[in-house]
């Protein structure tokens, strides 16, 4: 099976957004539903959260959803289960990001093999460590096509951003700004001079631009940079908030590409 | 010296630097400057003269009469608690912020729990001049109110930690969380032996000094600089870590950790980590720490708020896992029974913390001419409103 994401940003592919959410939230089984919503609304890349007790790089509204997911019930094994379901009828690329410690606890080979039999594409861990991942994981992700994306932010250097770029094989996570998540209406001019740095290094992979991307304008100024972005806390508030996730989510997709207001 | 830290980062399977990217330039600044900077004369010079002249090292190591009749033994007191500000932690920090000095940083944030470490920080932070934030569990705050105002007093911000069991761990989230925010002028200083790699080997050394004393004054009042037994309380592990560090090749040494059972070990309230704990990662290392089957981390209790924490140093999994060390846990009734105990036989009311170490005592059968060391690693000033409301006494 080829790889969703390597297929998707082949062919210097443009505008790409990928979704954020956790897993389980508002409700158990929403999962499912949203991912398919993203899908046929139009959204280029699903990025699902396995909740953890304690995320330590992402602000309150995405803490708030994990803890109410994990009040729900949720857990990695269930979400595996979940990703099988959302494949009957999605076919755009699945990423999975978490902590590490759950990822652990299943077993990081185990999981490796279940989430890609699953039809997961790519995951991200932000705080397993590159050596760890080098050392110990990236053969057995790669012979299960499933790809690993690193983060970098304004404060990573350039020798280590070209180390990143030389052990990725899909994209780069590129953090807007020296924070942890959480929306933000727009970007500072030192943000539009990293995205420029990052650009003018001409990396052999794309990269996603993801924290803070909230709206179109936020959107439409990354995808000048990067070749897609990732938008967060934004839709997890949307998600709180909403009492049809089918419409509210099309029509958010929709004025996040189109600048619609919604 | 086999249980110290490898190039790597790691004590045996434990250790490490499990940090999100955003943390990776400062973190490796540390990693990369620490051991030049820690090891520079100049700056060695300026540790002890502080250390000797502000902190009031070294400590006395105090030969315990009349508690030494209660468990047949030899009993002496590392004085801990008489150290400015009222516990070991201080230690630490004076090492910290001379480092910090160094790298050119600006402001300073910690976590705290017991709220030790908070003033400890908020403390070198007046004496050098920086900003300070401290983060603390709500719960934290409340019990501990004393040391919040001492905080305050100190010129420091206090910001509760909201999320979670509003504890230690919380804060400690939150601290990590302010650190990605504001990465390039700011200096964390983590109070205990957890976090990535460098701080558990750092945090350690800057401890150290109490093995080192307890050593030389051990040989100046028996001729032997060797006890039989030491004891510790271990909440992250840094008291416990500077207790047994220069013991810790000599296996003749009985080296033993006590941890908070809380309401029990079985009673779903506890923070005896070993006992309920298996390997995992939290706060940027790996280590054992209690969670559920699925990695998520458990809310610890203990009475004790700087022992209210679901891990343990990383240093201290290896030490447990090899068997160097041996772990043993008191409840809280224990403990304050101990805290107790130690008022009325030598007129020292310990920190609750320190309690558990005391109530580790009667756990062991000794022979009368065994020389035990208990680290008292704080007063209990700032326990008393727990001391009141439990109310034996
Ligand atoms: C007096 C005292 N002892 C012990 C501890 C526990 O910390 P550690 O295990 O790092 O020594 C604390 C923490 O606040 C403390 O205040």
């Amino acid at each position: 099976m080829k790889n969703r994401i390597k297929t998707l940003l082949s062919n210097n592919k443009k505008g790409i957004l990928s979704m954020y959410f956790t897993a389980g939230f508002p409700a158990l089984k929403d999962t499912v539903t949203i991912a398919e919503s993203l899908a046929s609304a139009g959204a280029d890349i699903i990025e699902i959260g396995i909740p953890y007790s304690d995320p330590v790089a992402d602000g309150p509204t995405i803490q708030a959803s994990n803890t109410v997911a994990l009040k729900n019930g949720m857990r990695l094994s269930m979400l595996i289960e979940q990703v099988k379901q959302i494949r009957k009828t999605v076919d755009i690329p699945i990423i999975l990001m978490g902590y590490i410690n759950p990822v652990l606890q299943y077993g990081i080979e185990k999981f490796a093999k279940d989430a890609a039999e699953a039809g997961v594409d790519g995951v991200i861990l932000p705080d397993m460590p590159m050596d760890e991942y080098l050392e110990h994981y990236k053969k057995l992700f790669d012979s299960l096509n499933l790809s690993n994306t690193f983060l970098i932010s304004p404060t990573t250097s350039e020798e280590r951003i070209r180390k990143i770029d030389q052990v990725t094989d899909g994209f780069i996570y590129a953090v807007s700004a020296s924070s942890i998540t959480g929306a933000k209406g727009k970007f500072e001019k030192q943000q539009l001079d990293y995205f420029d740095r990052i650009k003018n290094m001409k990396l052999r992979n794309p990269y996603l631009i993801g924290f803070g991307i909230s709206n179109h304008d936020t959107f439409s100024m990354a995808t000048k940079y990067g070749a897609g972005a990732i938008v967060g806390s934004a839709f997890v508030d949307l998600l709180k908030n909403s009492k049809d996730l089918k419409r509210d989510i099309s029509a958010f997709v929709k004025s996040l590409k189109n600048g619609q207001s919604h | 010296m086999k249980y110290t830290v490898n190039a790597k980062g790691y004590y045996g399977q434990f250790g490490g630097a499990f940090i999100p990217e955003m943390l990776y330039p400062n973190v490796e600044e540390l990693r990369t400057k620490y051991l030049q900077i820690i090891n520079d004369p100049e700056y060695q010079r300026d540790f002890h003269k502080l250390l000797k002249d502000y902190v009031g090292r070294p400590t006395p190591l105090y030969l315990a009469k009349r508690l030494s009749n209660i468990y047949n033994a030899t009993i002496y007191l590392k004085r801990e608690d008489l150290c400015h500000t009222g516990s070991h932690k201080i230690n630490n920090t004076i090492g910290q912020i001379l480092l910090a000095q160094r790298l050119g940083k600006q402001k300073i944030i910690a976590e705290t729990g017991a709220g030790q470490h908070g003033v400890a920080t908020a403390t070198v932070c007046a004496l050098m001049g920086m900003e300070c934030v401290v983060y603390m569990g709500k719960v934290d705050m409340e019990r501990q109110r004393p040391n919040v105002e001492r905080m305050r007093i100190l010129g420091a911000t206090v910001i509760p930690a909201l999320s979670g069991s509003m504890t230690l761990k919380d804060a400690t989230n939150e601290a990590m969380r302010h650190w990605i925010n504001n990465p390039t002028e700011t200096h964390y200083i983590i109070g205990s032996v957890v976090g990535p790699h460098p701080y558990p080997d750092m945090v350690s050394k800057f401890q150290s000094i109490i093995s080192e004393e307890i050593k030389k004054q051990l040989q100046e009042e028996i001729g032997n600089s060797f006890p039989d037994y030491v004891f510790a309380c271990v909440g992250g592990g840094s008291n416990a870590a500077g207790a047994f560090y220069h013991f810790l090749d000599d296996e003749h040494v009985n080296l033993v950790a006590v941890e908070a059972a809380g309401k029990g070990l079985t009673s779903g309230e506890s923070a005896a980590t070993t006992a309920l704990g298996k390997p995992g990662v939290l706060h940027g290392s790996k280590t054992i720490l209690m969670q559920t089957d699925d990695g998520q981390v458990v809310e610890p209790h203990s009475i004790s708020a700087g022992l209210d924490y679901p891990g343990i140093g990383p240093m201290h999994a290896h030490l447990f896992e090899g068997g160097r060390v041996k772990f043993i846990s008191a409840t809280d009734d224990e403990s304050l029974k101990a805290g107790i105990e130690l008022s009325r036989a030598e007129g020292i009311i310990p920190a609750l913390e320190s309690a558990h170490a005391l109530a580790g005592l009667s756990q062991f059968k000794f022979e009368k001419d065994d020389v035990v060391v208990v680290n008292l690693s704080g007063r209990g000033d700032k326990d008393l409103e727990t001391y009141i409301k439990w109310g034996k006494y």
